[in-house]
């Protein structure tokens, strides 16, 4: 399956990648490439077989309602970017 | 051309448990410092596992089955993928395709009319990080993200749009509200932001199928906000339409100070969720039982507990559904009656309804403030004394007082000399003294002007500053004026 350059601009924007025209072309071939290695899933004979999204076979794995303690603000804060006001500073984002 | 309008609600209800929805922070982050309910699960970092809280599933649960919904065998949870500072993940773990409850319905009574609305599902959820924006003159803008509030269970209901008018829209989130109230399972608290409403509205032109473009309102933060802004946008699209302008699907935020609409066309994408299975997660199984089990611990929901107040306290209607709309109202109108059982429970109802009302709305507080500094022993104690030793309109003023200074009723007529007088010997010389002053009302009321009493009695309750029982008066001064017309009858 062949992406369009517009398919591998918009998956670009939702990875938040920028890429340079070189780029583009690049990616698109070898997006194109991975897909066509998961295509060969399609060969599968799943006839009669349920679908799912799990690999194991848990459910229904619930904890209590209990409170256990949380991590001290200046290990929560350790990795911010910036910390300002005991908050992490990031770049403005309003949608 | 006519217009019907067409709303949907999707309520958004955080849920009091004691910690949060797949990690065992605290919720109660109220007060807390930013950043101290957090943990690796929350914050995002990898190698974490999620786990699902037992208690959000069951309050989930309950709601479903409180609107009605079938609880469906199998559910599970599913990443909804966005990149917004507000969650740490990237993703927001909700439910896509296969919520906890599906198709119920509330009803809402509206012109004394009863509107079945339909639920369309009930999922669970985490709330996101506070973000703080701010603007720097001159210098870039940024934002402070607090994560306390990420983690934290959400309950979504999703209604059907089979709501017709403001009005009906307004009903059905009290109504959604009360259910939840009276479950225990949120606070339902709107300017806190434990109750949140994203409303979609749209219009249907009269004998046609086609909708207008339905257009989504944020921002709405009360019952009156969700009223006045869907009051606006069915105003604002009739006209739109009518003057053949395009109506277009989007995203509106109310301005409340505005009390307008405005479009928050900055998207130039569509969102792309990438919904997918939850692969943290494992797929949760409901058995018939477990749904049993929590039916079982449902308690008593308004509809049945206002049918109840009209048989058991012989109530109207009318009042029984106002008094239990809210949870907290009709709790404290049951303790009412337990205390004062000299009162008669259509009294305490006419007093919470009335007084008390106009008390909490003119002080923007609800009961539980009311409650605060009037208890209802203390409510019905003033309902008493306006039996006998103070007229009603004192005991308003009374009331007014108890709710200001958290005082008791006897207290406060007792420091401020409020007893009613109905001793005729205390009254006999003020009755006199206002007869022989008023001598053009006597001979009106001789003349056979029988108002020129109301006149006389209420110099003698001015007389005694309101104090006076008014019948008490009234019989005094006809007994008086009776008097003095036999004897200027006999001269």
């Amino acid at each position: 399956m062949k992406l369009s350059r517009e398919e591998v601009l918009h998956i670009a924007r939702l990875a938040r990648v920028a890429l340079t025209e070189a780029e583009i072309t690049r990616m698109s071939e070898q997006l194109s490439n991975l897909l066509e290695h998961f295509e060969v899933l399609q060969q599968v004979d799943t006839e009669g077989v349920p679908p799912t999204a799990q690999s194991v076979e848990l459910q229904s794995v619930m904890r209590d309602d209990v409170i256990v303690p949380s991590l001290s603000q200046d290990d929560v804060l350790a990795n911010a970017p910036r910390r300002e006001d005991d908050c992490f500073r990031v770049r403005a984002v309003l949608e | 051309m006519n217009y019907q309008t067409i709303i949907g609600l999707e309520v958004h209800a955080q849920l009091l448990t004691k910690s949060k929805m797949y990690c065992g922070c605290s919720t109660d982050y109220a007060n807390a410092p930013p950043n101290t309910h957090v943990c690796p699960v929350c914050l995002g970092m990898p190698g974490v596992l999620p786990v699902i809280n037992r208690q959000a599933v069951e309050f989930t649960m309950m709601t479903a089955l409180a609107l009605k919904c079938t609880i469906s065998e199998f559910t599970k949870f599913d990443r909804k993928n966005y990149a917004y500072p507000d969650l740490m993940k990237g993703y927001q773990i909700s439910q896509y395709d296969m919520p906890i409850g599906l198709g119920g319905y509330l009803n809402i009574d509206v012109d004394e009319q009863r509107k079945k609305i339909g639920i369309t599902r009930v999922h669970l959820e985490e709330d996101v990080s506070k973000l703080l924006h701010r603007a720097v003159p001159g210098g870039e803008d940024y934002s402070l993200v607090d994560v306390n509030r990420s983690g934290c269970p959400l309950m979504e209901v999703v209604g059907e749009p089979d709501l017709r008018s403001p009005e009906e829209a307004r009903q059905y989130l009290i109504k959604l509200r009360s259910i939840l109230q009276y479950l225990g399972v949120s606070t339902g608290n709107m300017e806190e932001g434990s109750f949140r409403c994203d409303a979609n509205i749209s219009l249907l032109p009269e004998g046609s199928q086609k909708f207008t473009p339905k257009v989504e309102v944020k921002n709405l933060n009360s019952f009156k906000a969700v009223y006045l802004a869907m009051e606006y946008e069915a105003k604002r699209q009739r006209k739109a339409a009518d003057e053949g302008e395009k109506l277009v699907q989007e995203t509106r935020g109310w301005l409340d100070e505005k009390g307008k609409t405005v479009s928050q066309r900055s998207k130039e994408y569509a969102h792309d969720y990438r919904y997918f299975p939850e692969p943290d997660l494992p797929p949760l199984v409901i058995s018939l039982e477990q749904v049993e089990a929590v039916r079982k611990k449902l308690p008593e929901l308004p509809e049945a507990r206002r049918d109840r107040f009209m048989t058991q306290y012989d109530l109207p209607l009318y009042d029984a559904g106002l008094l239990t709309s809210s949870k907290a109202m009709a709790e404290y109108f049951e303790e009412g009656v337990r205390a004062g059982k000299e009162v008669a429970p259509k009294e305490i109802g006419n007093w919470l309804l009335g007084e008390v009302s106009r008390i909490i709305n003119a002080g923007n507080i609800d009961i539980d403030g009311f409650r605060k500094q009037v208890s209802p022993p203390a409510l019905t104690g003033l309902i008493l004394s306006a039996h006998g030793a103070i007229s009603t309109a004192m005991a308003k003023s009374v009331l007014e007082e108890m709710f200001n200074t958290g005082k008791n009723a006897a207290a406060i007529i007792k420091e401020r000399g409020l007893s009613q007088i109905s001793d005729t010997s205390e009254l006999e010389k003020i009755v006199a003294e206002v007869i022989h002053s008023n001598t053009q009302a006597m001979a009106d009321y001789r003349a056979g002007k029988e108002t020129a009493i109301k006149f006389l009695v209420g110099q003698v309750m001015k007389a005694t500053k309101g104090r006076a029982n008014p019948q008490l008066v009234n019989e005094m001064l006809k007994q008086k004026l009776a008097e003095a017309s036999n004897q200027a009858g006999g001269e």
